[in-house]
């Protein structure tokens, strides 16, 4: 999957002239300060809101009426964002109901789902009673269950306390070897792009542009031995002296 | 042995469950749960004693307070001329009620399909709620030939306005990232509006649901007073009027409680509707615990 060459400028200048590569397989962070339109970046990829100029070029074959790959991208909010009168299964159900599956169809896949992130208990039980992290496990299982060829994650983890994100940040890494899916991940954490990621983009504010490409690789597994090695330590040094870099570039006050 | 096995599922739950958990229950819970029916019915047995009490001390006359025991004879006696009262009486309400509902909605749900609707609809919406629709009733009387249509009509009008109005904010007020997420999975308008914009409405369509429940009664009634001298009229309101000019408070006082009663029995309706529909989800409805 030769994935997304795109230009585009926006009234307010949210991205200028930003381009960006993506490779099959890869787990891509978008790094940057906030207000350096990489949120906006991940939505015009997914095709909320189109850009004002430039364009986004899909490999993949079947292309919808609103120039998205049929069933290939999956999205995660910030925020679980799930339906409250749903259950669990109706919430991870939602993705394929719309594609018309009925529910014996889908059932299934949609319990090897929530299965795969460790709430095949919990099908039955409302948002409302879930822990945030149970919720947002469900909102990446509603994103995986079409299994999609793209995950585009946007701060997903960012309203978590440090255990659960760093237990979420495992079941992503586990969930990303399995499935070989595409990931583009969103983030303001240093650490968290430098842990899970094999390729970091450290974007600049005002306007929204690439200021850094790091590629990331790893010798061993990336587990909690790795997150106290000297070898992670350097990485996130590395990483944090880009992101300092491209604050100062984008100017004005942070 | 076998005694204290049989009687241990009547002894309350504390036979079974280990003691740190008896303790910490607390124990007035089913004190608590007796006193919340006994204070209330007790409250209102004394003020109906009270009321009893007042007009045979005091020797009043019959025709200007009645007893209680009066209003219950007559409520008996009366039966068969406040019967059918009570009928007419709810077949306006009802009927009003259920087409101010689809009405409402359908309206609502086209209101928001596009700013120019909404906006071309807009002053009609608006010269219609402020106007006091019970004012109209003089001029429908004269359009409109059968008197129990122009009932209909006005508690229809009156119903329907917080249906509307409740239901065009819930629909407009939907997650914005869920709807971003229709979206992003290609939903058609329909299927939007179907998963997404009906259910996520639902709370706001049961405040108007229980606004509107009582709204209906109360427009059922005002609007009879009005129409109350075209003389075909012939439900609870008009049963008020006919009593209040013979003299027969007793009666007057039956045709109330007939009425508190209907609003009461709407009031409880409507309310289990809402519990029922939203218990599982929503937090006005579930049990608050810290």
């Amino acid at each position: 999957m030769r994935n997304v060459s795109k230009v585009f400028s926006n009234g307010t200048l949210a991205l200028k002239d930003m381009s960006l590569d993506v490779e099959r397989g890869e787990f891509l962070s978008l790094l940057g300060p906030s207000g350096c339109g990489k949120s906006t970046a991940l939505r015009i990829i997914a095709g909320l809101g189109g850009p004002s100029s430039g364009t986004i070029d899909w490999p993949s074959s079947k292309i919808n009426s609103r120039g998205l790959p049929e069933g290939d991208v999956g999205f995660v909010f910030q925020e679980p964002t799930l339906m409250p009168w749903q259950t669990v299964f109706g919430n991870v159900y939602l993705p394929l109901r719309l594609q018309s599956v009925n529910k014996s169809a889908a059932r299934e896949r949609i319990m090897e789902t929530l299965a795969s992130v460790g709430l095949a208990d919990f099908a039955n039980a409302y948002p409302r009673e879930l822990s945030g992290g149970m919720k947002m496990r469900v909102s990446i299982a509603r994103a995986l269950v079409t299994k999609p060829k793209l995950l585009l994650m946007d701060e997903p983890f960012a309203a978590l306390d440090e255990i659960t994100r760093q237990k979420l940040n495992d079941d992503v890494l586990r969930l990303w070897k399995q499935s070989g899916v595409t990931v583009i991940f969103v983030t303001h954490s240093v650490f968290e792009s430098a842990y899970l990621s094999n390729r970091i983009v450290v974007m600049k504010a005002r306007p929204g542009q690439v200021f850094a490409d790091m590629p990331l690789k790893t010798s061993g597994a990336r587990d909690a031995e790795y997150r106290t090695s000297e070898e992670y330590r350097a990485t996130t040094h590395e990483v944090s002296h880009a992101l300092h870099e491209a604050i100062h570039a984008g100017g004005g006050t942070h | 042995m076998s005694n204290v096995v049989q009687t241990a599922p009547n002894t309350d739950d504390e036979a079974g469950t280990d003691s740190a958990v008896a303790i910490l229950r607390p124990r007035t819970s089913n004190t608590e749960r007796v006193l919340r029916i006994v204070v209330p019915v007790a409250m209102l047995v004394l003020a109906v004693v009270a009321w009893h009490l007042t007009v045979v001390l005091n020797g009043i006359p019959k025709y200007i307070l009645p007893t209680p025991g009066d209003v219950v004879t007559s409520l008996i006696n009366d039966w068969p001329t406040l019967a059918p009262s009570l009928l007419v009486t709810l077949r306006i309400t009802f009927t009003a009620l259920i087409l101010a509902l689809i009405g409402g909605v359908a309206m609502a749900i086209i209101l928001v399909q596009s700013k120019w609707v909404e906006l071309a609809l807009f002053p009609f919406a608006v010269i219609l709620q402020v106007t006091p629709v019970i004012a109209i009733a003089p001029l429908l009387l004269i359009y409109v030939p059968e008197t129990q249509t122009v009932l209909l009509i006005i508690a229809f009008l009156v119903a329907f306005f917080p249906i509307l109005s409740n239901m065009v904010t819930g629909l407009k007020s939907v997650d914005h990232n869920l709807l971003n997420l229709y979206d992003l999975y290609g939903a058609s308008r329909w299927q939007t509006l179907i998963y997404l914009k009906l259910p996520a409405s639902l709370p706001y369509f049961m405040a108007g649901l229980r606004i509107a429940g009582g709204l209906a009664l109360i427009a059922a009634v005002v609007a009879e007073f009005a129409a109350g001298t075209a003389g075909q009229g012939s439900g609870l309101a008009f049963r008020l009027l006919e009593s209040q000019y013979r003299l027969n408070i007793p009666r007057l006082f039956a045709a109330l409680i007939l009425l508190t009663g209907t609003g009461i029995a709407i009031f409880g309706l409507t309310s289990f509707i809402a519990w029922l529909s939203l218990h599982r989800w929503h937090e006005s409805a579930v049990k608050r615990e810290n």
